[in-house]
């Protein structure tokens, strides 16, 4: 029988098999941040370990960096120790760290593909659930706890059971493909699937609709396999996938001899079995919203808020949770999504800060004003997108339209930095989960794409942004 | 790492599907850089009110309920980011078992690395201990539940098991694989990244 393109990269990463047990997997790349690192540092020392692969790991520091000007000292004080506690353990145990003024700094999934560190057919993993983000590139790549980071460092090897492969089809085109994005894709899978819907697989994404996707609208679609449960998420790679990788900082010397070797390897067999398959149309997909606190918990733009009896479909647990999620994000069923009146919008986070993302942002905005009961920032993904954004006039569109251009990190993602909401503000944000208190304690989140959350910034509420002449 | 063997008290129902590590233990108590004391922050916004008193109407907060170290919850349990702060502020608050009808993946990989006893139970019967509310005995060995009046049996990787009840270095067991992990490298394709 053939085998998936993830049984393939397993199989070609296998470095101990045991019988119905976990299997010892190598990993090829191991990047580090500052938030889930400082424990297993210290493991390491009490132990008298060395980190086997300093080659094989690279470093940054995103969760908590302020995103304001960088050339003042960070005044959270509990911040500033775990920052200065990674480029300790980076110092003393010899691992390159792209620190808060290097030009390579960035929220760590959207460095490691700009940088060329991200390759195919390779496993990756780091302390954060958003390492499937490099899946779309063909790689294996997952979150890990902070044991397993420790682990890493000192093995360069990770004890797994094997998930079962899930395979996602997405079918068609998209009508308006500036006004539904990879983002609407991916939560309209999320929804159908729900967020425990690939627990215990691995995703390959397939079908027309991934392969009319660009690498930045790919990362997007994996980037949240974890919010559909799924341990990892990936996609064959093409030939859009060598022509980004090519010429980066830290790609291979070796490049071309290695993708002759992927273009052949790195396919999913026509006779190989996946554990499970779903498969989304996207010709009439919507732009999606969501309305309650966790991310299947969504809609088109075009629907109402739905009431917990309409959500649950008789499962009385899942109904109890929408009433709570109706209550907290104070909204009423009936309530037509672009009547819902926002109070700030954030453009960031690993899922939807990358170059693209911010161009298609910029044109719904461009000449036009921010609502003024709105405040709304930028944080682009990484100092090079930022740079790149500059270099274009980017960041003038923002600024001129009243958003905030900030410096890179994760930022209001999770609200680890000065960013955060305050208690009953709403944010249509294009991050990547809306649980409570997720964005500051007592916000209500709603997640949507980039150019949904520029068009709600204009206006005060959601609008349709299929109605916008973007195309 | 602490073993874990055997225990028995009486089990906290948190009647919640999909509960999520940033509601574990949310994100401002995440810039500690040991793993102690994360007990006082578990499901902080659920037990405190804005001013930091205690909510009365949650679960953990009911006195009865002070000793347990057996959780009983709803599937999907610690989904969301990888932290595994949530699992050091469960045992740290004294949570040694969790029983759900399912867990996200990595947080069922985290609590084994911190000798927490995660087990995975039918719905239905997730849901008469939670009504029931009782005492529960949990043993490892055996792979048994006992309630006042029948037991249940559970299952659980014979691995996992062994790390668990011996309390085993994951790190030492691995290094003894040396030699292949050595082999390994020397055939591997993808290049340093420096």
């Amino acid at each position: 029988m053939g085998k998936t393109l993830f049984e393939k990269i397993w199989d070609a990463h296998v470095v101990v098999e045991k019988e119905s047990s976990p299997s010892l997997i190598y990993v090829d790349r191991h990047l580090v941040h500052e938030v889930t690192s400082p424990q297993a540092f210290d493991g390491l020392r009490m132990n008298n370990r060395i980190v086997r692969r300093p080659d094989l790991t690279i470093a940054t520091m995103d969760h908590n960096v302020p995103t304001n000007d960088r050339s003042l000292p960070i005044l959270d004080q509990t911040s500033a120790i775990q920052i200065k506690t990674l480029e300790k353990n980076c110092k003393d145990f010899g691992i390159k760290l792209f620190d808060i003024n290097s030009p390579n700094q960035g929220i760590v999934h959207v460095i490691g593909p700009q940088l060329g560190i991200t390759l195919p057919g390779s496993t990756i993993v780091c302390g954060d659930s958003h390492t499937s983000t490099h899946g779309a590139f063909g790689a294996l790549a997952f979150g890990i706890g902070t044991s397993d980071v420790e682990h890493v460092l000192a093995s360069q090897t990770i004890w797994l059971e094997k998930p079962e492969p899930f395979e996602i089809r997405v079918e068609g085109k998209r009508k308006k493909p500036h006004a539904v994005t990879a983002k609407d894709i991916i939560l309209s899978i999320i929804k159908n699937i729900g967020t425990a819907g690939g627990t215990g697989t691995v995703i390959e994404y397939s079908g027309e609709g991934i392969a009319d996707l660009s690498m930045e609208q790919r990362m997007t679609i994996c980037n949240m396999s974890i919010e559909g449960g799924a341990r990892a998420g990936l996609v064959a790679p093409d030939e859009k996938t060598f022509d980004y990788l090519r010429n980066r900082q830290y790609t291979p010397k070796n490049y071309e001899s290695l993708v002759e070797y992927w273009r052949e390897h790195l396919t999913t067999d026509k006779d190989a079995k996946f554990r499970k398959t779903f498969t989304l149309h996207i010709d009439n997909i919507s732009p999606q919203v969501s309305w309650g606190t966790n991310p299947g918990m969504t809609c088109d733009v075009t629907d109402s808020v739905p009431s917990s009896e309409d959500y649950s479909n008789g499962d009385e647990n899942q109904k109890k949770a929408a009433d709570k999620a109706l209550e907290y994000m104070n909204l009423k069923s009936g309530t037509p999504i672009t009547e819902i009146k926002i109070d700030r919008v954030f453009i960031g986070s690993c899922t939807n800060a990358r170059l693209e993302d911010l161009i298609e942002a910029s044109r719904v905005i461009k000449g036009q004003k921010v609502s003024e009961n709105v405040r709304a920032m930028v944080v682009p993904g990484s100092q090079m997108v930022k740079k790149q954004a500059e270099e274009m006039g980017i960041d003038k569109i923002f600024t001129k339209a009243n958003f905030e251009w900030r410096e890179a990190g994760c930022s209001m993602c999770l609200g680890m930095n000065p960013d955060i909401l305050s208690p009953g503000e709403r944010c249509a944000s294009t991050s990547n989960r809306n649980f409570e208190g997720r964005q500051g304690t007592g916000g209500l989140t709603h997640l949507v794409s980039p150019v949904m959350a520029a068009a709600a910034a204009l206006e005060g509420h959601f609008v349709d942004v299929r109605n916008l002449d973007l195309n | 790492m602490d073993s874990f063997k055997k225990l028995k008290t009486i089990i906290t129902p948190l009647d919640q599907v999909n509960v999520d590590t940033d509601q574990i233990v949310p994100k401002q108590f995440l810039k500690l850089v040991q793993k102690s004391g994360f007990g006082k922050y578990l499901f902080f916004n659920w037990r405190y009110d804005e001013h930091e008193k205690q909510k009365q109407d949650f679960v953990l907060n009911d006195k009865k309920y002070q000793n347990s170290q057996i959780l009983v919850t709803g599937e999907n349990f610690g989904c969301g980011s990888s932290r595994e702060h949530a699992v050091w502020a469960l045992k740290d608050y004294g949570f040694l078992v969790i029983i759900a009808p399912s867990f996200a993946d990595i947080f069922y990989s985290n609590c084994f690395k911190n000798g927490i006893l995660p087990i995975k139970l039918e719905q239905k019967i997730v849901e008469k201990l939670k009504q029931e509310s009782g005492e529960l005995e949990v043993d490892l060995e055996n792979q048994i539940l006992k309630t006042h009046n029948e037991k249940i049996s559970f299952n659980i990787d014979s691995y996992k098991k062994k790390i668990l009840l011996e309390g085993l270095d994951d790190i030492s067991q691995t290094l003894k694989f040396e030699e292949k992990i050595s082999q390994f490298e020397k055939q591997s394709i993808i290049p340093s990244v420096l």
